[in-house]
């Protein structure tokens, strides 16, 4: 039995606000110009289309997480972003330069402008934690002294100062992964590329690696583009967040509106993983299409942008004169704003359930009625 | 034993280590690059040259092929031309090389390998030039496996190095032959092979130990 399709969904009044991440060109740190990669057939693999189309641009300083299920072709897009790999068709501009053109010499000196830190960190297990966070400034031929400072800083700056003289193989992944940060912002770069870099760590050490790159974003001013296929990734850290399947990006916006209204099925089913969005089991169970005599109509509300202390249930059951039960609920925070669902049970038949719908879409929450229990 | 046996495994014992250790030498100097390359050169990669790539494999295979007796015969004009003499010790030392370069580049190409493919492009991600990634990478990545191929192929040469006796190279192999087979003197014989066994123990004891001093792979703490 579905429930849910036998339902009417009320939405808002009010239509959504418009997406906002195409800012004028000046803002951009990264810029996709009609962007296309295909990778040539190559003996008995056939030719790929890993990115068809793509445009849109990354704002100065901003976190943008870039989400897809893997094949979706994030990998290639980052890859276009510091110059491993280069379009097919389209241009990619990095902080006003066309890296896509660049070759050789030119585009190393511009590679040491963008960082990245990798899924497996990447170490090279023959160099202490100091020497792999060193060897950048190396190829970018840096003084012994100067290195010698700067590697002191970034060991502070990362949290591991004690582990300098350590090999990749004696340390934990967490701090593999913060070497690799500071790996990757040894020379000073305008842009971090994270790819999958929280992916094989447990949640609470993600959660460390994560508020590290919220502070490095928030006091260097380094632009952060996370490519990843967890949605509790670009929830916690991200403010904008792209979604891209089978080489196009099918939803952009602001993290928040993306979380409370996705369109995409894709996107709908990264979300599921993260945000209460499904009826727990015990009430969907129970959950009939017709109206129980003496029992409660179900509906469920999207909260977003709201206080924890917001009063809507207390004015709900007041405006009403019932008394509105809770069934289950949701909130997180989510690029800054709480975002999540409240499930209530709105007792005294059909009238009041259409009032507590009306009344909630009156207050600008999207309503949804799921059904009846006993 | 007379002392003059005995003089002679100690002069045989010195000619060897001399061949082999000058042979090495240069077969490092020559297959470690060649290897390298092998490693780097196909499709995609590095140093991407797939038909030199393809070339330089048939070549090895051909050389690696060939049994290491004829080929110090059939290059003796090379040899002549090299040395300037097709007898004696030195000029052993060149078909030692030419057998044992496309060997060391073997193995050379499949300890390279062995460095995940993630640091090479994690350090191209940073602005390495193939250069900078083939002596900052690369080598050091794969500095165990590579002391224990060249382990390998000293040993090797140990080996191909009883073969030059055939053509004056003198050693210990050619010790073994004249005098323990041919004058049926089987104390040399065994004098010889007691000798080369422990040669062969000590490199690889050595090499070993040196493999393991630079695996920082291993938790040694």
């Amino acid at each position: 039995m579905n429930v849910h399709q036998s339902l009417a969904t009320v939405r808002p009044v009010e239509a959504l606000p418009p997406v906002a991440l195409t800012p004028a060109a000046s803002d951009a740190m990264v810029r996709f110009e009609a962007v296309s990669k295909v990778y040539p057939a190559y003996r008995d693999k056939p030719s790929v289309q890993a990115l068809r189309g793509i445009d849109f641009a990354i704002p100065r300083g901003s976190i943008t997480g870039v989400i897809g299920r893997s094949g979706a072709g994030k990998s290639s897009l980052v890859r276009l972003i510091n110059g491993l790999e280069k379009p097919s068709a389209g241009r990619v501009v990095v902080d006003g330069r066309a890296i896509s053109v660049l070759a050789g010499r030119e585009l190393r000196l511009a590679q040491r402008s963008i960082g990245m830190i990798f899924q497996h960190f990447n170490l090279l297990s023959s160099r202490t934690a100091a020497d792999n966070i060193a060897l950048p400034l190396e190829i970018a031929g840096w003084s012994k002294a100067d290195i010698a400072v700067r590697v002191a800083e970034l060991l502070d700056l990362v949290g591991i100062a004690d582990k300098y003289d350590r090999y990749p193989s004696e340390l934990s992944g967490g701090q593999k992964q913060r070497i690799g940060i500071a790996r990757a912002l040894a020379t000073r770069p305008n842009v971090l590329l994270s790819d999958e870099a929280t992916s094989a760590l447990d949640p609470q050490t993600t959660r460390a690696i994560l508020d590290l790159l919220a502070n490095i974003n928030r006091e260097l001013g380094v632009t952060i583009v996370l490519i990843t296929h967890e949605m509790s990734v670009v929830r916690q850290l991200a403010r904008d967040v792209v979604v891209i399947d089978d080489g196009h990006i099918v939803e952009r916006g602001n993290v928040a509106d993306i979380f409370t209204h996705p369109q995409h099925p894709v996107t709908q089913a990264f979300l599921s993983e993260v945000v209460g969005d499904s009826v727990p089991v015990s009430l969907a169970s129970r959950l009939v299409a017709q109206p129980i005599i003496g029992g409660q109509a179900v509906i469920r509300l999207q909260v977003q942008g709201i206080d924890a202390g917001d009063t809507i249930v207390a004015r709900l059951a007041r405006e009403l004169s019932i008394d509105v039960a809770l069934l289950s609920a949701r909130i997180d925070e989510v690029g800054g704003q709480h975002v999540g669902s409240l499930t209530l049970g709105i007792p005294g038949g059909e009238t009041a359930a259409t009032r507590a719908v009306s009344y909630l879409s009156l207050h600008k929450f999207s309503v949804e009625r799921l059904g009846y229990v006993a | 034993m007379s002392p003059e046996l005995i003089n002679l495994i100690i002069q045989a014992t010195g000619e060897s280590l001399f061949m082999v250790s000058v042979a090495a030498l240069l077969a490092t100097v020559f297959g470690l690059p060649i290897g390298i390359f092998l490693a780097t050169s196909r499709k995609g990669e590095l140093f991407a040259a797939p038909a030199v790539n393809g070339v330089l494999g048939v070549i090895v295979n051909a050389a690696r092929s060939t049994p290491f007796i004829i080929l110090v015969v059939a290059i003796i004009p090379f040899t002549r031309l090299i040395a300037g003499t097709s007898i004696g010790s030195g000029a052993a030392i060149v078909p030692l090389t030419i057998a044992a370069t496309p060997f060391i580049a073997r193995l050379v190409e499949a300890a390279i390998r062995e460095v995940d493919g993630g640091l090479i492009e994690t350090a191209s991600s940073f602005g390495a030039s193939p250069l900078q990634i083939v002596f900052k990478v690369l080598i050091p990545e794969a500095l165990p496996g590579l002391v224990l191929a060249l382990t390998l192929a000293v040993v090797s040469l140990l080996g191909y190095s009883a073969m030059v006796g055939a053509v004056g190279g003198g050693g210990l192999g050619d010790l073994g032959i004249r005098y323990g087979y041919q004058r049926f003197m089987p104390d040399m014989m065994l004098a010889v092979v007691v000798v080369l066994i422990a040669l062969v123990q000590s490199v690889q004891t050595v090499g070993d130990y040196l493999a393991r001093r630079v695996n920082r792979r291993l938790r040694h703490r």
